[in-house]
């Protein structure tokens, strides 16, 4: 009975042995079939960067370049290409990709164009592979078993280094538009002007607050004028917010004057019911800073008549 | 911590120093009041500069010493309202509705001086 038992045992260490030779034989056989694609790959390298770039052209993409430009980058990332199928890290293709974007974001490249033209490499590299092992189609499938991975794997590592780099473009933008759009300027002394242009959203809103008050403080004004002329719409959350600036503001002790109210916003301003007391609202700007003034003290007049 | 009045004149001032307690609001409340009247002032003067956070106790009682007041024959003004502190009472509905408000201790008086005169 032992001995059975011990027999059984036996079998199943050699067959585990047995796996793992077979494994390891397997990944051998691969990165063989990895370095001979990659042998053909150099070997063919002009005449294959130049069909890729035809079709490039062919499919009207990167229209955005020059030929020569397309002929440069696509060399480069020929290189990388078969740098990173050979050695199969991706860290210096990453860095490659994010450059490359870097350099064709600007310039009006989307990101359906470098997906393309990835993608295209892939295709134009595969077809040479069906040609050149067409009479061995076992070697074929096993060539393709190691190169379709380690290309998708790199597709995947250029859309993503091109998309994440859109997305830190566009968050820079963002950046920029929210520093440049809430300007708080001083037109008297005593007197701000802050003109609001554009979509305010939630954010905005308390930003301009937020930049507002600390003005006021800053500047020790007594009158604001809000103009809001550049604000087709406004909804009832960002209506509010309005309100409670105005309040804000009277409680470091500077009166707001709101122009330039659409109609729409006057629409929503009366369906959430505000107090139109708190609110001191005038047509146009020049009207509210000519009331402005009046609160102030100041009394404009021209020095002689016009000729 | 009991927050000090000072005589200015026509005016009285009374600086918050840090965060009060319910307590000292209360006895802030009635030691304005009844003062206001004591020494004859117009106009009384809190300056709240200091406080970095302003719940509703505060609010209710800065809005009732005002009105107190006001029945007592003087004017309020508060002062200081940090531009945070402002935004979070708007925010919370703590907006002082009828109690007059300056930037600072300065334009506090200015504004006082200005009311004494109209009423003249």
């Amino acid at each position: 009975m032992a001995q059975v038992a011990h027999t059984v045992k036996d079998t199943k260490d050699t067959r585990v042995d047995n796996e793992q030779t077979m494994e390891l034989t397997r990944s051998d056989v691969a990165s063989e079939l990895l370095r001979e694609l990659v042998a053909h790959l150099r070997q063919n390298r002009t005449q294959l960067r130049e069909e890729w770039v035809r079709r490039i052209s062919e499919t009207r993409l990167l229209t955005a370049m020059t030929k020569d430009e397309i002929f440069a980058e696509a060399t480069s990332v020929y290189d990388s290409y078969v740098e990173a199928l050979e050695t199969g890290t991706f860290e210096a293709l990453q860095a490659y990709a994010r450059n490359l974007s870097e350099r064709i974001i600007p310039r009006g490249v989307e990101t359906h164009e470098v997906v393309g033209i990835v993608l295209l490499l892939r295709d134009v590299l595969a077809r040479s592979l069906f040609a050149k092992y067409q009479t061995d189609f076992k070697k074929l499938n096993r060539i393709l078993d190691a190169y379709e991975p380690a290309a998708n794997r790199i597709a995947n590592t250029v859309a993503v280094g091109f998309v994440q780099e859109r997305e830190r473009v566009i968050r820079q933008q963002q950046e920029a538009i929210r520093e440049l759009s809430t300007p708080v300027l001083q037109v008297r002394e005593r007197l701000l002007i802050l003109p609001i242009i554009g979509v305010i959203d939630p954010q905005r809103a308390r930003q301009l607050t937020e930049q507002l008050l600390r003005g006021i403080r800053t500047n020790r004004a007594k009158v604001v004028v809000i103009d809001i002329t550049g604000v087709a719409a406004m909804d009832a959350t960002v209506a509010n917010h309005l309100v409670q600036t105005v309040e804000a503001s009277r409680l470091l002790g500077a009166n707001v004057i709101v122009t330039g109210l659409s109609p729409e916003i006057a629409q929503t301003l009366v369906t959430i019911g505000i107090d139109l007391g708190k609110m001191n609202t005038v047509g146009d700007l020049q009207g509210g800073i000519e009331q402005a003034e009046r609160l102030l003290g100041y009394k404009v007049a021209t020095l002689a008549e016009p000729s | 911590m009991e927050v000090p009045i000072l005589k200015q004149g026509d005016v009285l001032i009374a600086t918050f120093q840090a965060a009060l307690s319910d307590a000292d609001l209360n006895q802030l409340r009635s030691g304005l009041v009844r003062q206001v009247v004591r020494f004859r002032s117009r106009g009384v003067i809190v300056d709240v500069t200091a406080m970095d956070v302003m719940d509703s106790f505060a609010s209710r009682t800065l809005r009732e010493i005002a009105h107190m007041i006001r029945l007592r024959g003087a004017e309020t003004v508060i002062v200081g309202i940090q531009p945070e502190v402002a935004f979070a009472m708007v925010q919370l509905g703590l907006t002082l509705e009828g109690v007059a408000t300056a930037l600072d201790l300065e334009e506090g008086l200015i504004y006082l001086n200005e009311k004494f005169e109209t009423m003249h």
